[in-house]
């Protein structure tokens, strides 16, 4: 009949250890799995060097993180038990109906099915689909149709390739790539409001810790509000593919106590510096094509294509979060950006060393 | 042993299943009509949102006699087939003359009116959304009735050479399909275009 | 009965030429040969593609790797997705499809074999100009080269304004083309199953494989014509200057995102489908037990197909529409697990009871069933929009399709190449390297797959060409491209595999697995007639009446 039967009494011996093997494989296999999940679980809740700043949807310090923090534990629970069940059913039938030396001539009864089982194993699922959907409608109103109380900070969040402007309406300020919120305490909540538009392609907000992402999509203006619980700094990244320069568009959100907001807030509204000793800089970037991008406060420069250096000090890092906001890094950027952030859109000024020179000193004084 | 005969009584009966070629342009229908439901779906959430330029209102007129040529088209190809099946082949070729004539008025018509729109009112398909989505949807269909007019055309030349006789009257009906698929269409391309949205 | 076919035999010591044989094949309307070109089409393909991964994978082993420049590595991601679905998921589907269809309802080709070659041709071609791309594209300011707008091109991004040149046009073109060869072969199919089954082959008595292979051809209608309507409004608004995408003259980004995931969720039900179709012929034969619950069988695939047109937008939980909308595809989402769950449930109900052997199509099937179960419960979290806003876009979602498409879908397919390589070549093939395969497969898919989960969770985003260092992702991204490469091995032995078996392999004989339906009742390779007389059947298992007259199934049916 089949190619696979054979009455040798060898090969019979043969099947019984490829038996014991192929039992043995799957124990091993099973251990491995176990293994890997418990480094899974390891590696998410565990601490990883600079912990308190990296991205992990497990570990939420805002309200909407923590509510799909707490219904994905509720989802894991149900598809972790679905999948024991199923996985056992699974295991049990496949060690306990195979074939066996003797049974070559025999076919098994032939069950065409079963309606009460059937019946059964369709109510069930249809059961959990219904729970597991009201648990999910209960979170999406509850994040999504938040009304925003009075007290929260507005924010207007403008993507672009390959930077990201935020604008806060009420303070007249305009940043560029840090975004500093104040942090929300039980005495003291205090909502920030996102608004996100985009001046180009699609991008996306994800700072994993203080809530799901919402793409900022041109012509679709979107909402999204977080409120920080905790003092720090957060990482996220744009999370929609929006060109060439996609996986260089970090996001990094400083949550500030009450007084550090207050002074940045202050610093940020603040007139632009306007230091005699860097006059030579301050023309050289009026009239050169840094003003065609750039604004800054007070010049003639107001440029909307690139972020805002009215206050470039006061950020921490560069071309959003790629290096650290130093002289020597500035002056990379300004001279081959390429080399930062390949094709990205600021072109390399080529300017003369000695111009160079006064053009990074003025822009040192933008505190 | 390739051979597999198990007669059984409901076996010797006739084992009939429907026609080939009818599923098959069923089918071809089916796929094209999800085509041009994506091209309705834009058309219907683009009204009313152009930035500028003409909108319908202003430069569409119902084409009335070109509508009621396409749709008797449907009638004369009908009548066409059911000719060419009860061996009528000369009223045939006149019902099949008639489809053609009354499909190339329609596109005449067609092109008569995308003339005024372009070089009377400035209209064009990169105008603004308006102009964008109306000649791509009445354009897609225009097109489809250009293939039909060109299939009818060879026919019709067969037909005058003598060439087309009853036992094809299976074809051409799964071809009169297509061509009435094309007239309801375009039922639904006027309605949207010329009543919904003006 | 072998030795009548023409195409397959290597031992013929025939008096054509080699241009003579070529000319057979590239002018061929017979079904089981496009069926086998369609199938080597997707092999070469599958190499390319596969290339490909591994230049993600080696760019991504390392935070800050220099393997390959941000503008190669967007093609690679853009190219490696696009091929997989389109030119060698699809096409193989379609092979086994074209072969084994009208084998299987007693037919003696496909409805409109020219039609079919047409497809075919079709196909092919798409595939070509899309690699032609690469050195094609030179545009302007040779911004040209191959699409790296990724494989759903979303607007605006492929506006002219943000992909110059043509590298764009190659995707919308490729596509389109091959997008009408797959209609042409879906109208192929439904003719024929609709037309040309055999005397007493009752829809209710078809093979479960013709009718899954019923409702993704249906399903291929709905699919492709929104991808073609989308795909020609990109094309006017890049051509000839309209405004369907353009957000800057009104126009909707979020259009084209409806759109394409109107095609793009159906279509992964269109891939999956045929491997349930495998699954659903190879598990019941060597579980020596007929289907289970065949009628529901049928019914949740039809279900199936209908639900799965109303979940796309759980694709496009993030981009802000209102939460009645986001709460309908929630559940339109979950719904649809259910009867894609019965239908496991109804496979294991098929080992259950049964003499389970465990040759390499049975080791695939049963590595599908595990893994298609894992990958249905992430997708079951990925439709609880809340955690979709933080899973989305992220590695989550790569480990997600992945263990759908490969850990499912290729399994499935590996499962059949190694079914029915018998019939179609004559020869046997070697089992110890259909089980090296296997393990080395699986233990390769696991590494990468598994681990992959865990960067999605701690904040990895997709189509990134590099990553920070600092935030636990490096060992994670290392591990998962050893084991991209272990897989890689493993498709190695299996391509040899299938090429030494067709030189050496044993003569395999009509029916080596002792089955039940209408292929296994004809030589192998098949006549290129099929059958010498049509035959007539009165079960599902024409052949299991044969050999068990005393217990037919036509009785209890």
């Amino acid at each position: 009949m089949t190619q696979v039967d054979s009455n040798n009494k060898d090969e019979m011996s043969m099947k019984e250890l490829g038996k014991h093997r192929l039992v043995a494989s799957k124990l091993v296999g099973i251990a491995v799995l176990l293994a890997g999940l418990l480094l899974a679980a390891r590696l998410c809740l565990g601490a990883p060097e600079n912990a308190s700043q990296n991205p992990n949807i497990f570990k939420p310090l805002s309200t909407p993180a923590d509510s799909i923090f707490h219904l994905s534990l509720f989802v894991l629970g149900i598809t972790g038990s679905i999948f024991v069940v199923v996985f056992s059913l699974l295991v049990y039938s496949i060690a306990k109906y195979r074939r066996r030396a003797g049974d070559e001539d025999r076919e098994p009864p032939q069950v065409y099915g079963s309606n009460q089982v059937e019946l059964a194993w369709t109510v069930i699922p249809v059961l959990i689909v219904l729970v597991l959907f009201l648990a999910t409608a209960r979170v999406i109103h509850s994040i999504q149709d938040a009304p925003e109380p009075r007290g929260a900070i507005d924010v207007t969040a403008i993507g672009h390739q390959f930077w990201w402007e935020f604008r806060y309406p009420q303070l007249g300020i305009v940043t560029a790539n840090e975004l500093h919120v104040p942090v929300s305490t039980i005495s003291r909540p205090t909502l920030t409001f996102l608004t996100l538009l985009s001046a180009d392609t699609d991008h996306s907000f994800w700072v994993p810790r203080l809530a799901g992402k919402t793409d900022l999509i041109p012509n679709h203006p979107n909402s999204m509000w977080i409120d920080p619980r905790e003092t720090g700094l957060y990482l996220g990244q744009c999370a929609q593919y929006c060109g060439v320069e996609h996986a260089k568009m970090l996001l990094r959100v400083y949550v500030d106590s009450p007084d550090q907001f207050e002074k940045w807030v202050h610093a940020q509204q603040a007139a632009p510096v306007n230091d005699a000793s860097v006059q030579e800089g301050r023309r050289i970037f009026e009239s050169t094509g840094c003003l065609n991008c750039h604004t800054v406060n007070e010049t003639v420069a107001n440029g909307r294509f690139g972020p805002d250096l009215t206050h470039l000090m006061s950020r921490d890092t560069l071309a959003s979060g790629l290096v650290p906001n130093s002289p020597a890094n500035l002056r990379q950027w300004i001279q081959d950006p390429d080399s930062i952030k390949p094709s990205s859109l600021m072109p390399a000024m080529k300017l003369a060393d000695g111009d160079l020179d006064h053009l990074v000193a003025y822009l040192e004084s933008l505190r | 042993m390739s051979a597999i005969t198990n007669p059984l009584s409901e076996t010797s009966a006739a084992w009939k299943l429907p026609y080939r070629g009818k599923v098959g342009m069923a089918c071809l229908i089916f796929a094209e009509s999800a085509i041009f439901t994506i091209f309705v779906v834009a058309y219907l959430f683009y009204i009313g949102k152009s930035l500028s330029g003409p909108s319908p209102k202003e430069v569409l007129t119902v084409p009335v006699f070109i509508t009621i040529c396409l749709l008797s088209s449907s009638i004369t190809i009908h009548l066409a087939v059911r000719a060419l099946r009860n061996a009528k082949t000369r009223l045939f070729g006149i019902w099949w003359f008639l489809t053609l004539a009354l499909g190339t008025i329609f596109l005449a018509g067609t092109g008569r009116e995308w003339h005024k729109l372009i070089y009377q009112d400035g209209l064009t398909i990169s105008t603004n959304l308006f102009g964008t989505t109306y000649y791509s949807l009445v354009g897609l269909h225009a097109s489809h009735v250009t293939v039909g007019l060109i299939i009818i055309a060879i026919v019709m030349a067969f037909t005058s050479l003598g060439r087309v006789t009853p036992k094809y009257s299976e074809r051409l009906e799964v071809f009169s399909l297509y061509w009435h698929f094309v007239d309801v269409v375009w039922v639904v391309v006027f309605t949207v275009v010329y009543v919904v949205g003006r | 009965m072998a030795s009548d076919s023409i195409a397959m035999n290597p031992t013929d010591v025939s008096a054509k030429s080699i241009t003579e044989k070529l000319h057979e094949w590239v002018v061929t309307v017979d079904h089981k040969r496009l069926g086998v070109m369609y199938i080597l089409y997707a092999l070469v393909f599958l190499v390319i593609a596969g290339t490909e991964a591994m230049i993600i994978r080696i760019q991504l082993m390392r935070p800050h790797n220099d393997f390959v420049s941000p503008q190669v590595f967007n093609r690679m991601f853009t190219m490696h997705g696009t091929t997989m679905i389109f030119f060698v998921v699809m096409p193989v589907l379609f092979g086994f499809a074209n072969y084994l269809v009208p084998l299987m309802i007693g037919a003696r080709d496909m409805a409109f074999p020219r039609l079919n070659a047409f497809s075919f041709w079709l196909m092919a071609f798409g595939g070509i100009l899309l690699y032609f791309s690469f050195i094609g594209g030179n545009g302007l300011y040779g911004a040209g080269n191959a699409p790296d707008v990724g494989w759903w091109a979303y607007a605006p991004l492929t506006a002219k304004a943000f992909s110059p040149g043509h590298s764009s046009d190659f995707w919308t073109l490729a596509l389109l083309v091959s997008g009408f060869g797959s209609v042409g072969t879906a109208i192929n199919i439904i003719a024929t199953i609709i037309s040309m089954r055999c005397p007493g082959m009752t829809l209710s008595r078809m093979p479960l494989f013709a009718w899954l292979n019923l409702v993704m051809a249906g399903m291929v209608f709905l699919v492709i014509g929104p991808l073609t309507a989308a795909q020609l409004m990109l094309c006017v608004d890049r051509y000839l200057g309209g405004h369907f995408f353009d957000t800057q003259a009104g126009g909707s980004a979020v259009l084209w995102m409806h759109f394409f995931w109107i095609f793009g969720h159906p279509e992964v039900y269109v891939l999956v489908i045929p491997a349930f179709a495998f699954l659903s012929e190879i598990i019941p034969v060597f579980s020596r037990k007929p289907i289970f619950g065949y009628p529901v069988m049928v019914g949740a695939t039809v279900c199936i197909g209908f639900v799965s047109m109303s979940v796309w937008a759980h694709h496009m939980f993030t981009i802000g529409m209102n939460s009645y909308a986001n709460s309908f595809f929630a559940i339109t989402s979950m719904v649809v697990g259910v009867p894609t769950g019965i239908k496991i449930f109804n496979w294991l109900g098929t080992m259950w009871g049964g003499r389970i052997s465990f040759n390499t199509p049975m080791l695939f099937c049963i590595g599908f069933l595990f893994q298609f179960l894992i990958a249905g419960l992430t997708g079951i979290m990925l439709a609880v929009a809340p955690f979709n806003w933080q899973l989305s876009g992220s590695y989550f979602v790569v480990a997600h399709f992945h263990y759908v498409i490969v850990g499912g879908i290729m399994h499935a397919l590996f499962g059949a190449f190694y079914y029915w390589y018998p019939k179609i070549t004559g020869r046997m093939f070697n089992e110890t390297l259909g089980k090296l395969h296997f393990w080395l497969f699986l233990i390769g898919f696991h590494l990468c797959f598994d681990l992959m989960h865990i960067p999605g969770l701690l904040g990895m985003p997709r189509r990134i060409y590099t990553y920070e260092p600092g935030r636990g992702w490096e060992t994670l991204n290392l591990l998962v491209t050893i084991g991209a490469f272990v897989q890689g091995i493993a498709v190695l032995v299996f391509v040899a595999n299938l090429i030494i078996s067709y030189f050496k392999g044993a003569k395999a004989g009509n029916d080596p697995w002792d089955a039940w339906t209408l292929e296994w009742s004809v030589g192998s390779p098949p006549p290129e007639y099929n059958f010498a007389s049509i035959p007539t059947v009165a079960s599902r298992r024409p052949l299991w009446d044969l050999k068990h007259p005393e217990d037919p199934d036509s009785r209890y049916e």
